[in-house]
């Protein structure tokens, strides 16, 4: 795995929610900028996949390959599924809805990358 | 008009969101462990999975609302009653939990979040209990 890639994709999502706490601080509601961030960090997430992807076919090893698996394509559902209901009912919620979404991401490409240098689970 | 509320609306959206981050959290995790590993400590991992379904019964029944209100209560107690439960076992037994599962030492391993999003649920269920709404009206 491309340390380097993956501490980027986190540290973008970080970024990301932080602008989304700070819109809802300010009662906003999300606005364009962040969601198209927020599909920004979701892009990052699918190239991260197909690194992933190469390298394993490649043949390198993962600690363990379920829960690296799991955490790879587990962390393409969030933003997606986070967004679908942040915009549901459009009120202050849905920024912090979108904020937890992408708090989410960086907690799991971290572990990822915890299982990539060998961490079993 | 007084604001009638169900758990499914405003505050309540952010509490479903973490919900279901950890129902996501819980199923992968126990499905990795029962599926790879489940021989090396079923009862562990067959509580991990028990968790798991805890925390998609109770993001279901939040995200209802309304008539869910009684399984949302009733899945939020079952987890805060599992977390302290698990979390007391894992730290006087730990030779029965090997490995991590979310209730582990009361969810150390997600920030304590397994401890405190119960009490935050039942909160919120309180607030919104049906009983509650139709003084409201």
């Amino acid at each position: 795995m491309i340390v380097g890639f993956s501490v980027t994709v986190a540290v973008c999502a970080l970024l990301t929610a932080l602008a989304a706490f700070a819109q809802s601080a300010r009662n906003r509601l999300p606005d364009r900028p962040l969601l198209a961030a927020l599909g920004i960090v979701e892009v990052l997430l699918v190239a991260q996949l197909v690194i992933g992807v190469v390298l394993l076919a490649g043949g390198e090893r993962p600690g363990s390959l379920a829960t690296y698996l799991a955490y790879l394509i587990g962390c393409l559902l969030v933003l997606p599924v986070g967004a679908a209901w942040a915009l549901a009912e459009r009120s202050r919620s849905s920024t912090v809805v979108l904020g937890i979404a992408c708090l989410a991401v960086p907690v799991m490409v971290l572990r990822l990358i915890e299982v990539w240098h060998g961490a079993s689970a | 008009m007084a604001p009638v509320r169900s758990s499914a609306t405003g505050p309540g959206r952010v509490l479903v969101a973490v919900y279901a981050i950890f129902a996501l959290a819980a199923t992968s995790r126990a499905g990795v462990q029962i599926g790879t590993k489940f021989h090396e400590a079923p009862l562990a991992y067959g509580l991990s999975a028990f968790a798991a379904v805890v925390y998609v019964v109770a993001t279901i029944a939040l995200a209802k609302g309304d008539r869910w209100w009684w399984v949302a209560t009733a899945a939020c107690t079952v987890e805060l009653l599992g977390v302290l439960a698990i979390g007391t076992l894992s730290i006087f037994d730990r030779a029965a939990f090997p490995q991590a599962t979310v209730w582990s030492v009361y969810g150390q391993g997600y920030l304590f979040i397994p401890l405190v999003l119960p009490v935050i649920g039942l909160y919120w269920l309180r607030r919104t209990a049906p009983a509650r709404r139709v003084e409201a009206d």
